[in-house]
């Protein structure tokens, strides 16, 4: 038996880190047990090519709060974040359309294609982040249990009443509407433009196996909004040195605040004994014992790898078994021996931009029609960034990386032969689709790393690949993240709590779940 | 502003004034049971309908001559029990035949999937797919059935204006004391999460037969546009459940003389009880009087005042042509404009000289087919069938219920022969390219191929055939955009969002102007609870 | 960031390089350092100001009468032909969305001018109408001149008809030949007139003007300038003194056109249009705020800097972010925008009060603040406008 924890922390990603340091800072013996060699989970930063730092599985931050970055103090800790400066989107025809930091140049972007749109775009910016700002409170809430209420929970029930009630009449239905419609007619009700309800719609869609027309996606739209209201910046943005510079932040505050952190430190099993979380055993054989165990993995880990079917009860397992991954978006890291032409691209500082690849709404909804009977779109949607162009610390002078999300891929494509033949095929339609829009990117390519949901289940232990821990959709949010009844971050095994993004509020580099989840562990006097 | 009424105008055609309290527009059903409830409440009533029969979306039609066809809805098991008591409606001429099985589920390799009423029954079928899917079936009626139950309460009562709640609606919420205490408190939650769900994400976490699941997740589309891996089409299976009569997921039943008799028993019944119904009158204007409506004005110029006017017809129709949108304040104009209709069903209709032979069916095959034959293998079938749909383009292997009513009811063909009516999904009312006149030929020759790879005999049976394209139930049966149900019943559209957010008890931005079709709470098909419900409030108001 | 046509005349004059943006418009603030003498320009001599990025919609068509009437909150059928009309307009609440002027062009064919882009809630209003909106902002380009001289300058370009033009006339005309469109309105409440002219034509149109406008002393204005006169004017400008209904997060973000003092403008016996009901109902209950002018007590306020030991400073720019009203320690409303007014030796400012307070004569309490420090200085109510001079609306001469 080795030293004793007040705290012991599967999985040192944004949000274990997160819930290591808060709950470090409230006093607790913590240790975060890292898989890997590197911290951060999803949110890392590899040099797999010398000399190229790859953000290798996920790309930009729009997410994380204020709150965090100052409870923690992130900027002493090394945290330097960006906004990006835009996106730019090429059209088949050869035009584009941008956007940029400054709404009244968006704007007049916009009256290129569409006076009425120019006009009315400010009127829908401000509703969202209305409608932000009016889900906020519930997303920073624990959820309440609907099945066993309790005192508190009728206390959430009745606060949440309120709430909405403060919202008035025309945002509660706008809400509503937002919660259940699909990105594309909620977009339609504002926009006449294909193009710009393309690009907005593509917000809709990411981490979830849903099309632009799939009703649901424009709650996903509103989730990534809160970014632009809640998040450090105005806008989407990136981590200087890479997204794993905010897992190293983290990290650095949570060992500030006396956790300890251990890498190369996989757990196989929670020690359980009367129904009861004492400890964990590493596949090393040592085993490390706590007064709780929190698991920041996602939720079919936490409850169908990490304990015994027969700690829980069967309803428990069935809904877990139930819970929705999909994973849907693979990555593609290149090094780039120079910056990529865009034909359409007339101001070269969009190159400081997102590059998104999503000419037209049939575009992106033909991209998920192609994948979703287990395939990959053969033209994906795509988000590409090349954080060199503000950062010359990812690539050697004069040469450059790029980052790029693509949609869509599942976990299993069958068709295409083994994982090997997949990822290759896969690769192949990610950088013929780019050379469509910019036809000298297969001339740049120094190194490719091609992933693909498998792989990044294999590489990070993420059921299916999902970054997201699990869809964002209608049954799989708030008190039902992930299933009705345990979504207080607490298990069914005392003294074993969940709080990865498989949790309300859910994916993004948030740290929300490992706040909450802290919090709730705090106020169980563990 | 074009046809605002000004007194010099009328001065040739008709006036009439004070002869009746209440002017409902649209003989269709709902129309035709607000008019009964109304009139059976002292009221006198007015019934106007355009066409030259009453009936709406629910008429029976001689497309060839001895051949008679319900030529849009089908399905009498979704008829209100309260509303057939309350108008007596088998006192004037209704008569309910059942129909069993359900469905009939023929597959491409000559097997078949045959829901039956019985549920033992059904399991005992579904184990030739899967054991675990016949174990699991009676629990899956038994969870449809009990959260059915509580949307049953819900549909007949005004939902809340959220988030405006009136004492009235706090007192609703007793109703659902008994219903969520048989289910269990903890179960509330299940509700939720399981309602706006996709039915395929649903089936998934029941069944593991592609076959049962195909076959239960067709029913789900009945009254949307979307395909069954559409987030909220686990909502509209419950709803189906939920009017039902026969407690299951889809409408099963025939009304004798198709369902033309079952609108005309309504319409019997309302008169009986003293409206009158004048047809071929068509309404072109809601006339307004400092923003109350005052009666009705017809195409032929005539005028006639009530101290309410109850619209059965849809939402745009109402309000953006019966009456002038100029005098509405601009939200409720955007927020009708923004009603998607989206209508994705098409109808054909078969005169047959023998009865096909469906492959899978065998000998049993008369009982087999008696009730509704549906085209709709698996799950992915159904989706794939959506998928063209989402860029304007049809099925090229669509999802049919084929119904042949002359198993059951002899009297709507020539002796020995048969009537056959398909509904075909999904054939967008927008389309990408093309021309319905085209489109005719193509649904046509369509769904004959689609039945004759089930039945490949069919297409020698084949007498005569008629099709009604979405364009066509618009034009003919004044439905927008070919949408039987006057507004997809998604998610966005459904209770305190239906017909438009602010106006879901019935009542409109024009004070003494109220609604009861399809449109309102609690949807479509031909359950009468729209009237019942709007004519509840509607006698509140006329107080 | 958008160039207006005039941007070659007005890059080359403005010597501080002193711009902002306007709806991502570039827009002289200040040509040289002290913009005061732009502002006496135009109270005594004249100025122009370039306008053209103001939106403006062209409106024709059998409905567009019956569009703008249900639109507006003005009686747009009391319009002639060659008149312009200012007027609000109204959300289905009855909260102010923006204002402007429509100018009544030719039968059934009107112009409005706007201060948000305001296409979509045009077309939005249109179903069913027979008419057609024409976004022209970029194909119109318009100068202000405004000022005592003005006529006589334009007189001299165009003719003795302008003689003719009463306030709030428009007319097609010429100027040194070049076709345009001159109403008499302003935002500076002096005598002056608007120019609308194509945007080929627009260059040659200044130096035509600065030819001639020598000998009036012409010089052009920046929006310093151009905010001190318009608040001496008691005009409302739209994010400063009211919110767009349509652009704030919170109700009591937004304003009546009642509660601004805009009754005038609102006809609610009109058939019907917009915001009507909740109007009416509003003028029945009385509205909840009454738009003032205060003119502030310059002793008492020079008695609060003689506690700092310090000389009384009026600082010579309008002033724009909203400050407390107080009445007995009480808050009971905002000045909204204000100003030192060179040409009546006073502090004046926009205020919106509890209609108790509105009464002219009412004494209020104003907040000051000197090295951030909070003081209240004296602050009388008046009647707006503060500054009228006669000859802006009169035919003779000045």
């Amino acid at each position: 038996m080795t030293k004793n924890y007040d705290a012991i922390i599967i999985g040192g990603g944004h949000n274990g880190l997160t819930a290591a340091a808060y709950l470090a800072k409230a006093g607790r013996k913590v240790i975060v047990l890292e898989q890997r060699h590197v911290l951060g989970g999803a949110a890392v930063t590899e040099e797999i090519f010398p000399g190229f730092k790859y953000t290798v599985y996920s790309y930009v931050i729009s997410l994380l709060p204020p709150r965090i970055i100052r409870d923690l103090e992130l900027p002493k800790h090394g945290l330097h974040l960006m906004p990006l400066e835009g996106a730019f989107t090429p059209m088949e025809d050869g035009n584009y359309i941008a956007s940029y930091a400054d709404e009244d140049d968006t704007i007049d972007e916009i009256r290129r294609h569409s006076r009425r749109d120019a006009d009315i775009f400010p009127l829908y910016s401000n509703l969202m982040y209305d409608l932000a700002r009016a889900v906020r409170p519930i997303l920073t809430m624990v959820p309440p249990d609907l099945r066993r209420p309790g005192m508190d929970g009728l206390r959430t029930i009745r606060d949440l009443g309120k709430h909405v009630q403060t919202l008035g009449k025309e945002k509660f239905h706008w809400l509503t509407k937002i919660m259940t419609m699909s990105a594309h007619d909620f977009l339609r009700e504002w926009f006449e433009t294909d193009v710009l309800i393309a690009t907005q719609a593509s917000i809709g869609i990411v981490g979830t196996m849903l099309g632009p027309k799939s009703p649901g996606t424009a709650y996903v739209l509103l989730h990534y909004f809160l970014g632009e209201l809640d998040g450090a910046l105005s806008s989407w943005g990136w981590q200087r040195g890479g997204t794993g510079g905010v897992s190293e932040a983290i990290a650095s505050a949570a060992r500030s605040y006396g956790a300890e952190i251990r890498c190369n430190a996989p757990v196989v099993q929670v020690i359980v004994q009367n129904g009861q979380a004492v400890g964990v055993a590493l596949e090393n054989g040592d085993e490390i014992y706590g007064k709780t165990v929190v698991s920041a993995c996602d939720p079919k880990v936490t409850f169908r790898k990490l304990v015994d079917e027969k700690d829980l009860p069967s309803e428990l397992v069935q809904a877990i078994d139930n819970f929705k991954y999909r994973g849907s978006s693979g990555k593609v890291n290149l090094a780039l021996d120079g910056l990529p032409d865009f034909p359409a691209m007339k101001d070269k500082a969009l190159m400081r931009a997102m590059q998104e690849i999503c000419p037209s709404t049939d575009y992106l909804e033909q991209a998920y029609d192609d994948a979703k009977y287990d395939d990959f779109s053969k033209r994906p949607f795509m988000g590409c960034i090349i954080p060199s162009t503000v950062d010359p610390s990812m690539a050697p002078p004069g040469k450059h990386v790029m980052s790029i999300f693509v949609q869509y891929a599942c976990y299993d494509m069958p068709s295409h032969g083994d994982r090997d033949q997949q990822r290759d095929a896969f690769g192949n339609a990610v950088i013929d689709t780019l050379a469509e829009f910019a036809p000298n990117i297969k001339d740049l390519i120094l190194h490719k790393q091609v992933l693909t949901p498998w792989d990044i289940e294999q590489e990070l232990g993420i059921t299916e690949g999902n970054i997201s821990h699990g869809e964002l959709m209608l049954d799989q949010l708030f008190f039902m993240r992930p299933t009705p009844g345990w979504a207080k971050y607490r298990t069914p095994i005392r003294n074993y709590y969940q709080c990865g993004s498989g949790t309300h509020p859910g994916g993004g580099i948030t740290g929300t779940p490992g706040r909450l989840a802290a919090m709730e562990i705090i106020k169980d006097g563990k | 502003m074009e046809n605002k009424t000004s007194e010099r105008e009328l001065s040739g055609a008709k006036e009439l004034r004070n002869k009746y309290d209440v002017i409902v527009i649209g003989a269709g059903h709902n129309g035709l049971v607000t008019a009964g409830y109304l009139a059976k409440a002292g009221h006198r009533v007015l019934v106007l309908e355009k066409r030259e029969m009453v009936g709406g979306a629910a008429v029976t039609e001689e497309f060839f001559p001895g051949y008679k066809y319900s030529s849009l809805a089908s399905g009498a098991s979704a008829l209100s029990p309260a509303v057939i008591t309350d108008l007596n409606l088998h006192q004037h001429g209704l008569e309910i035949l059942p129909t069993d099985p359900l469905i009939f589920s023929p597959q491409p390799d000559g097997s078949h999937l045959t829901i039956w009423h019985d549920v033992t029954r059904t399991a005992d079928e579904i184990a030739k797919y899967s054991q675990a899917d016949a174990a699991a079936y009676p629990q899956f009626i038994k969870v449809l059935r009990s959260y059915s139950q509580i949307m049953a309460v819900l549909n007949n009562i005004p939902p809340p204006d959220l988030p405006d709640v009136r004492w009235g609606d706090m007192i609703s919420l007793l109703k659902f004391v008994k219903p969520v205490r048989n289910l269990g408190w903890e179960y509330v939650a299940q509700v939720i999460r399981v309602l706006p769900m996709p039915i395929s994400d649903l089936l998934n976490e029941w069944f593991e037969s592609n076959v049962v699941k195909g076959t239960i997740a067709a029913s789900s589309v009945s009254n949307i546009s979307w395909g069954p891996q559409e987030t909220g089409t686990a909502f509209a299976l419950f709803y189906n459940c939920s009017v039902s009569s026969n407690n299951l997921f889809k409408f099963s039943g025939r009304v004798k003389g198709g369902m033309g008799a079952l609108t005309k028993s309504l319409a019997n019944a309302a008169k009986s009880f003293g409206a009158e119904i004048m047809t071929n009158s068509e309404v072109a204007e809601i006339v307004m009087e400092s923003g109350h409506a005052i009666g009705i004005k017809l195409t032929n110029g005539d005028l006639i005042t009530a101290a309410a006017v109850v619209s059965a017809v849809d939402m745009r129709t109402t309000f953006l042509k019966f009456i002038d949108p100029y005098f509405l304040d601009q939200k409720i104009v955007k927020h009708i404009q923004n009603i998607k209709y989206r209508g994705t069903m098409a109808r054909v209709h078969y005169a047959l000289d023998e009865l096909p032979s469906f492959t899978a069916a065998g000998a049993d095959v008369q009982q087999l087919i008696s009730g509704t034959v549906q085209i709709a293998p698996t799950m992915s079938y159904l989706q794939k069938a959506y998928d063209p749909v989402k860029y304007g383009r049809y099925s090229k292997r669509p999802y049919l219920d084929i119904q042949i009513p002359t198993l059951t009811d002899s009297t709507l063909a020539p002796e020995g022969k048969h009537c056959m009516s398909v509904t075909v999904k999904y054939i967008p009312f927008h389309l990408h390219e093309g021309d319905w006149d085209e489109m005719r030929g193509v649904i046509r020759q369509l769904v004959t191929d689609t039945i004759s790879e089930y039945a490949p005999d069919f297409e020698s049976c084949v007498q005569d055939c008629k099709v009604i394209t979405p364009l066509d139930i618009e034009d003919v049966y004044n439905l927008p955009e070919g949408n039987p149900v006057h507004g997809d019943m998604t998610l966005d559209q459904i209770l305190w969002m239906r017909p438009i957010p602010g106006y879901a008890q019935y009542r409109t931005p024009v004070h003494n102007l109220y609604l009861c079709s399809a449109a309102t709470h609690p949807g479509g098909g031909v359950t009468g609870i729209n009237g019942k419900n709007s004519s509840r409030e509607i006698l509140k108001g006329l107080k | 960031m958008k160039q207006t046509p005039f941007h070659p005349r007005t890059s080359e004059l403005c010597e501080l390089y002193n711009w902002s943006l306007w709806s991502n418009w570039l827009l002289v603030d200040m040509y040289a350092p002290d913009h005061t003498h732009e502002y006496f320009a135009v109270r005594t001599a004249c100025a122009v100001f370039d306008i053209s990025m103001i939106p403006k919609y062209h409106i024709h068509g059998p409905d567009a009468l019956g569009l703008l009437n249900r639109i507006v909150t003005q009686d747009v059928s009391r319009c002639a032909v060659g008149r312009v009309l200012y007027t609000p307009w109204c959300d289905d609440e009855g909260k102010i969305i923006d204002d402007g002027l429509l100018a009544h062009l030719d039968e059934g064919s009107f112009r409005l001018t706007t201060g948000d882009p305001m296409l979509y809630w045009l077309e939005d209003n249109a179903v069913r109408l027979d008419v057609s909106i024409d976004d022209v902002t970029e194909s119109l380009a318009g100068l202000a001149l405004q000022g005592p001289f003005s006529r006589d300058l334009l007189k001299q370009l165009s003719g003795e008809e302008i003689e003719k033009l009463a306030y709030f006339d428009i007319t097609k005309t010429k100027i040194a030949g070049i076709p345009v469109e001159v109403s008499r309105t302003g935002y500076t409440g002096d005598l002056g007139y608007e120019i609308w002219v194509q945007p080929q034509h627009a260059v040659q149109l200044w130096d035509m003007l600065f030819e001639a406008g020598e000998a009036y002393r012409l010089i052009p204005f920046g929006d310093f300038a151009l905010e001190m006169t318009r608040i001496e004017a008691g005009l409302l400008l739209t994010d400063v003194d009211f919110n767009s209904s349509m652009k704030v997060v919170h109700e009591f973000q937004k304003s009546s056109p009642l509660e601004l003092g805009l009754g005038w403008a609102v006809k609610l016996d009109k058939e019907f249009f917009v915001g009507q009901e909740a109007l009416k109902q509003e003028k029945a209950r009385g509205p909840a705020w009454a738009t003032v002018g205060l003119e502030v007590d310059l002793n008492s306020l020079e008695a609060i800097f003689a506690e700092f030991d310090m000389p009384l400073y009026l600082p010579p720019e309008a002033w724009s972010e909203a400050v407390p009203i107080y009445s007995h320690g009480e808050q009971i409303g905002k000045a909204t925008s204000g100003t030192w007014s060179p040409i009546l030796k006073k502090s004046i400012a926009i205020a919106r009060l509890k209609p108790q307070y509105a009464k002219p004569g009412t004494v209020v309490d104003m907040e000051v603040t000197i090295d951030a420090q909070r003081k209240q200085a004296k602050a009388t109510v008046v009647k707006l406008p503060f500054y009228d001079p006669p000859r802006k609306k009169s035919m003779g001469s000045h």
